[in-house]
């Protein structure tokens, strides 16, 4: 049975400061304390990780995002927070190799995980080519979505690479190409609202032909 | 999102133990639908068990031909590998038609059969909702409901399962491989695994609390040719209208399931043995009973288009 104890105070408690101050209740909670305590923070938990080749090591509350982990706890804030439900992409980094939505993971489950953000492709001074390929041609607008969109590019590419199927394949046997539609398809997780995505395209594809 | 209590576990007696001992616990594995609902405080756990490093992350033969897809593997995986591809291609097509890439490097192959309704009102915490809140009502019932259900719906309920893999699976007669907190495994057939809504919608599928979901098992291939054909409001990174998973044989013989219709992979039997009398005859026998509202009827002959479609291409 999981440990509760820091969830079982009494309203009073809650209302009147709480968690150092917080009265332990005998009788069980009704619904409505429980919602309340149920607001509280927990205790935090440590984790490790490593970001952009550096060991990081956080105590953080359970709920704590790998997105406001990395933002908030980490003050890497190339990673930009979007809606924070996994439908916009501008959280994408790479974490053990492949991209996901840092929004929709709990840092807590990355113990040991490497993670890759955007500061980790690449700096002002040395572009990753696929930031130097955005800039080249024009793939950003505002830039909010273009962390994302680039940790993403990145990724789709070493994704055809390997022969990761995509809906925009005919025949699953044969091994993808870095079509525009292959890209445009691969990309549909990261939304720009500036609309730049042809721009991404070109980019992604001068990237693709430069490695091929 | 509320407070919870985190474990890690290595052993899968213990996951299925501690979840089984709190009603208010659950198991997390990719997160990508749990943590979505936790933000916006439709799922509110008090504990969660992580389950990814229990190990079942692999795919294997079976003794009678077919494949063991292990519950943790990731949809991306289960996609790319190339047993699946060659013999299975209607479950690729499935999964890469479904969500985007960076969900499909997390989502797991359980999780994806776990997913919850898109209906808008299950996530609107100010509305009626069966499903989310018993007894509350269902506002979606003369609500919008153009994404909602056709057939197997009911006067509580009339959200569909929004996935596609588990489509295909239901085409494939795949099963659902459990253990729960006493070590008891069961396997559950995907035809019975998902319910219809009935009176209980809070009830997704037939697991109970605390059983763990260990591997899904896919039959010995079928042969024959595998389409995915999925109708949707986008190209891409949209939940179907109608999709269509089939496998269809040179003879015209076949199987097929409809997604997007229904509170489960939505297959008739009966409607299988139509397939070599075109999609027309299929559709009214697979659709027979159906409830459709005004504004989702055209669900319906958009099911017998797409499937025309797909025997088309099947002949050519």
């Amino acid at each position: 049975m999981p440990d509760l104890s820091e969830f079982e105070m009494s309203r009073r408690g809650v209302l009147a400061g709480g968690a150092a101050t917080a009265a332990v209740v005998a009788a069980p909670l009704g619904a409505a304390q429980s919602d309340i305590a149920q607001a509280r923070a927990t205790k935090p938990l440590p984790v490790r990780f490593s970001v952009n080749g550096k060991t990081r090591e956080l105590s953080l509350d359970p709920r704590t995002t790998l997105l406001d982990a990395l933002r908030e706890h980490l003050h890497l804030t190339g990673t930009k927070k979007g809606c924070d439900h996994g439908q916009c992409g501008a959280c994408t980094v790479m974490v053990d190799g492949v991209r996901i939505n840092s929004c929709l993971s709990l840092a807590v489950m990355h113990e040991g995980d490497e993670i890759t953000t955007i500061e980790g492709l690449g700096t002002p001074e040395e572009l990753h080519p696929m930031q130097a390929a955005f800039i080249k041609h024009d793939g950003y607008q505002c830039g909010y979505c273009t962390p994302g969109q680039i940790c993403s590019a990145v990724a789709v590419l070493d994704e055809i690479k390997r022969g990761v199927p995509s809906h925009a394949q005919d025949d699953l046997m044969t091994k993808p190409t870095a079509t525009n539609v292959e890209m445009r398809e691969r990309m549909s997780g990261n939304i720009c609202r500036c609309g730049a995505y042809s721009n991404i395209a070109e980019a992604m594809a001068e990237v693709a032909g430069a490695k091929a | 999102m509320r407070a919870f209590t985190y474990e890690r576990t290595k052993d899968a007696s213990a996951a299925a133990r501690a979840v089984a001992g709190n009603p208010a616990a659950k198991f997390i594995a990719g997160g990508t639908n749990l943590l979505d609902l936790m933000k916006i405080e439709v799922e509110t756990p008090t504990h969660l068990v992580d389950v990814q490093d229990l190990g079942f992350d692999k795919i294997e033969a079976t003794r009678d031909g077919g494949l063991r897809i292990g519950a943790l593997v990731t949809n991306t995986n289960l996609a790319a590998d190339e047993r699946i591809r060659r013999d299975y291609g209607v479950l690729t097509r499935a999964i890469v038609a479904g969500a985007s890439g960076q969900l499909r490097n997390k989502a797991s192959t359980a999780g994806n059969l776990l997913q919850r309704t898109r209906c808008p009102y299950f996530y609107d915490t100010n509305m009626a909702c069966n499903k989310r809140k018993p007894g509350s009502g269902c506002a979606a019932i003369g609500g919008y409901s153009r994404q909602l259900g056709v057939i197997g719906v009911s006067d509580s309920c009339i959200a569909t399962f929004p996935g596609d893999m588990a489509v295909a699976m239901r085409v494939l007669d795949a099963a659902v491989e459990t253990v729960d907190a006493t070590g008891q495994r069961r396997t559950i057939p995907i035809a019975d695994f998902h319910r219809l809504w009935g009176n209980k919608p809070e009830q997704d599928t037939v697991l109970r609390q605390g059983e763990l979901i260990t591997s899904v098992t896919l039959p010995k291939p079928l042969g024959g040719k595998h389409f995915y054909e999925k109708v949707r409001d986008r190209a891409s990174y949209a939940y179907a209208l109608v999709s269509v998973a089939a496998v269809i044989q040179p003879d015209g013989t076949g199987r097929v399931a409809f997604g997007g219709v229904a509170p489960r992979p939505w297959r008739v039997e009966a409607a299988d043995a139509l397939l070599p009398r075109g999609a027309a005859a299929v559709t009214a026998r697979a659709f027979q009973g159906a409830t459709p509202t005004k504004d989702n009827a055209f669900k319906l002959p958009l099911a017998t288009r797409a499937l025309a479609s797909v025997l088309a291409e099947a002949r050519a």
